[in-house]
């Protein structure tokens, strides 16, 4: 299987390049600069940069807001609405903005628009789902509160105690300063994530309060602004924004069209009457090649899918066993029969769109030898009977009985796939120590670092390690690196952690998932980030 | 005739009522955790879960939860989605597009089916006959849910005469395709009922006696055959429309008109109860309204027939 490997970053030199490259091969063709492009989307669920967690909003308020930071083609940061982003100790951060930006509406962007947006993101009555990201900061926890009878019960949670986190400092229009709870030395790649836009004055009715108008027609700092309104269930048409100083994008407006079904949207670029769809469905991918030829492209993207073990069941608790279930999957195989390619193996523990990624650094526990995983696993003493639980909410099923299937002829076990109806449900019966056996979870990264993986997974006291993996070198290999004086040496020690992974597998890591996307012929220079959105200041409409 | 009228509005009303509180109690008995199956896979804080929690009353038992729906309902509301989005605001967006695409459909239906109908039981096996009873097997035996992206894959995307999705402000024309695909199977259906129903009245003693009278054949087929053979249809069209207005899902999705179908589903799958209340409560409405319809149309078709 050939996989075309990503191009898929926002940056100022490799704009410059295929710029150049785009001159010199394709000049019959012209680009219209006022030209529309339309690309899918599903109905968003908000269009507030604190609440906005679906793909299709953060989609839509990449073209209206400008993030601090940008990723060049190595997954690295570099300041895009900033213009310098520094920190002696890691820990207070200031950050200048650059001059000449303004609000759709005209109003001037200055620290302070970055400073309330931030605490009503983080405000704890307010309800925002990003609200977690801004946890670094210093004060975030007096922002917070808790039920005292948890939220279903009668009682009310108190208010908390501040309505600002005290670790935001405005110096003066355009800088201000961050000061965070722990030193944290990629603070910097956090702040490319669309939770971390500013918003206007406009945007508030009162100090504090977000007015109930500007979701439909959100006012931002990017380089398209709102023509028209949020047209549920239709379309959200924005146009470029003539005065934004950044990046000129080369196309005149967006318009984002919103589906019910990716389906419906596949057949549309099949007759030009759609650009761009960010996400081929996986019934049309075997036929997309040829369908759409050259302009049927993938990407890597940041889903991580893995088996996890509850390693407080005596039986998985030997790292042996879990290498031999691992070697007894063919992972490629299940890839092309389950999901015809549209996503790729995985033989890494974190994914290929963060910076520090390294190919198999699983080794030999994530390759396919079923004679030695059998003979391994019957070494250790495996358990006879495997159980795999997964949520059936999910389109999880097919997978998982093909993994079952997998380790029933390779190890001789007796495998049984077991549904749950939720996730959440899995997740407390985990959590309550009920007996699940080896289960599936996925993770997508809040940032895009190798820290956004290693940490909530599989520290000790990371958010999201439901298996209770604990290894105190790896932590304090995490702790060093979330430390370090530079992303690079973070780096050094995120792989060295990695490496520990490898040896103890916690986890196994299955697949990634991937960007299949496609377009029409009236576009080009369709480039999908590592958020997988679709990078509206490359793409080009064909007149 | 107008106490038959007044009788049925009357019987509306209980109908309505019973209908949304049983609608809303099984949702109610469905509801798992509604907070998350929006959120999907996304784990939820403990801030959102609280303050939806609070705003929606999902920690109130049953009959709390419907008083307050009732409450908001009786004052013209019908409540919000939980990401905030007015329910009114959203059937106003959907009713539109399904009531003109489940008309359309069954304008096809009705054209179609009853003059093949009429036609094939004229002229009972002829050629014409057996082909449009071979015809209509095929179709009703084609689930819609393949027949819809093949008619989008051969008329939309290779032949290009439609378009090939209607899009949230369809034209009428980019409506054909679609009313095509969802009214086939009740175009088939009733052009058998009127084929069938025609074969009987050709041979009715009214029909006889017209001819006897002789009444040139065109008025004894388009009154006195035509007119006898319509009831049975018209019963059929006042159960389709309801049918073709909440079970459009699958044509909804392929040609990604958003109406009814596909807010129903949405609200089924994010366990949303005042979503599909509101939804079922209009559909009920609209049956009720149909059915009374059917039965005055019966009165006119038959004179035998007395309300």
């Amino acid at each position: 299987m050939q996989v075309r490997r990503l191009i898929a970053w926002t940056a100022v030199p490799l704009v410059a390049t295929l710029g150049l490259a785009g001159c010199s091969g394709d000049d019959d063709a012209k680009v219209d600069p006022s030209g529309v492009v339309s690309i899918q989307i599903a109905e968003p669920q908000h269009l507030l940069p604190s609440n906005t967690n679906d793909s299709s909003g953060i989609q839509v308020l990449s073209a209206l807001f400008a993030p601090l930071v940008s990723f060049d083609k190595d997954a690295k940061p570099v300041p895009d609405a900033a213009s310098s982003i520094t920190s002696d100790d890691h820990k207070v951060w200031t950050i200048k903005l650059k001059d000449g930006y303004t609000f759709h509406n005209g109003e001037k962007v200055t620290s302070d628009d970055y400073i309330n947006a931030w605490n009503y993101a983080a405000y704890y009555p307010n309800a925002q789902n990003n609200s977690y990201f801004f946890s670094r900061i210093d004060g975030y926890a007096a922002t917070q509160s808790s039920d005292p009878d948890g939220p279903e019960g009668p009682e009310k949670a108190p208010l908390p105690r501040s309505k600002t986190m005290s670790g935001l400092k405005k110096i003066d229009d355009l800088t201000f300063q961050v000061t965070l709870s722990e030193p944290f030395t990629e603070f910097a790649t956090m702040l490319g994530y669309s939770a971390f836009y500013p918003l206007p004055d406009a945007a508030f009715s009162a100090p504090g309060v977000i007015n109930k108008d500007y979701e439909s027609a959100p006012i931002g700092n990017g380089p398209f602004q709102m023509n028209g309104k949020w047209e549920h269930d239709a379309r959200v048409e924005v146009q470029r924004y003539e005065p934004y100083p950044g990046t000129k994008p080369k196309v005149g407006g967006v318009e984002f069209r919103i589906y019910l079904q990716p389906s419906a949207a596949y057949a549309d670029v099949l007759s030009d009457n759609l650009d761009v769809i960010p996400q081929i469905p996986t019934e049309s991918i075997s036929t997309a090649p040829d369908d759409l030829g050259e302009r049927f492209e993938r990407s890597s993207a940041s889903q991580f899918q893995f088996l996890a073990f509850p390693t407080h069941e005596s039986e998985f608790a030997n790292p042996e066993v879990r290498r031999a279930i691992s070697m007894a999957i063919d992972r490629d195989e299940i890839v092309r029969s389950i999901f015809k390619g549209s996503q790729q193996s995985a033989r890494s523990f974190v994914s290929p769109v963060v910076a520090g990624y390294r190919e198999n650094t699983c080794g030999a526990a994530c390759e396919f030898s079923p004679q030695q995983a059998k003979q391994m696993y019957e070494q250790a003493g495996g358990p006879k009977k495997i159980q795999i639980s997964y949520n059936s909410d999910g389109p999880h099923k097919d997978w998982v009985d093909a993994t079952c299937n997998q380790l029933n002829a390779n190890l001789g076990v007796e495998c049984t796939a077991t549904p749950e109806a939720k996730l959440a449900d899995l997740l407390t019966k985990v959590q309550n120590k009920v007996p699940v056996g080896v289960f599936r979870l996925g993770w997508i990264m809040d940032y895009p670092s190798m820290e956004s993986y290693l940490g909530p997974l599989y520290t000790t006291s990371g958010s999201s390690n439901y298996y209770g993996y604990s290894n105190a070198d790896f932590d304090s290999l995490v702790k060093q690196g979330a430390a370090a004086p530079t992303q690079e040496e973070s780096i050094k020690f995120y792989q060295q952690a990695e490496d520990i992974l490898a040896r103890d597998m916690p986890v196994i890591p299955l697949r990634f998932s991937q960007n299949n996307f496609g377009y029409s012929t009236r576009v080009r220079h369709v480039v999908v980030d590592l958020y997988s959105r679709i990078d509206l200041t490359q793409i080009e409409v064909l007149s | 005739m107008v106490r038959f009228v007044i009788r049925r509005l009357l019987q509306m009303v209980v109908t309505f009522a019973g209908a949304t509180f049983l609608v809303y109690a099984l949702m109610f008995a469905n509801q798992n955790d509604p907070i998350q199956a929006l959120a999907g896979e996304r784990p939820v804080s403990d801030a959102v879960r609280e303050v939806l929690t609070e705003r929606y009353h999902l920690d109130e038992p049953f009959l709390v939860q419907y008083g307050y729906y009732m409450r908001d309902l009786l004052t013209g509301d019908f409540g919000t989605t939980l990401n905030g989005r007015p329910i009114g605001e959203i059937m106003a967006d959907a009713w539109p597009n399904t009531v003109k695409l489940a008309l359309l459909a069954l304008f096809f239906a009705v054209l179609f089916g009853v003059a093949a109908g009429l036609v094939a039981g004229l002229r009972r096996g002829s050629v014409f006959d057996t082909s449009t009873l071979a015809l209509t097997l095929v179709v009703v035996g084609l689930p819609i849910i393949v027949l819809a992206p093949i008619a989008q894959l051969i008329f939309g995307v290779k032949l290009g005469w439609f378009p090939t999705t209607a899009g949230a402000r369809p034209s009428l024309y980019g409506l054909i395709l679609p009313a095509l695909v969802l009214g086939a199977a009740s175009t088939a259906t009733m052009m058998r009922l009127t084929r069938a129903s025609v074969a009987e009245n050709v041979r009715a003693d009214h029909v006889r006696t017209a001819r006897a009278k002789g009444l040139s054949s065109r008025r004894v087929v388009g009154v006195h055959v035509l007119r006898t053979s319509l009831i049975p249809v018209v019963t059929l069209i006042g159960v389709d429309l309801g049918t073709l207005m909440a079970g459009a899902i699958v044509t909804e999705g392929v040609f990604n008109i958003p109406g009814v179908g596909s807010k129903l589903l949405l609200g089924i799958q994010t366990e949303d109860g005042p979503l599909v209340v509101g939804f079922v409560s209009v559909l009920v409405v609209v049956f009720l309204v149909s059915n009374l319809l059917v039965d005055l149309v019966y009165a006119l078709l038959d004179p035998r027939i007395r309300l």
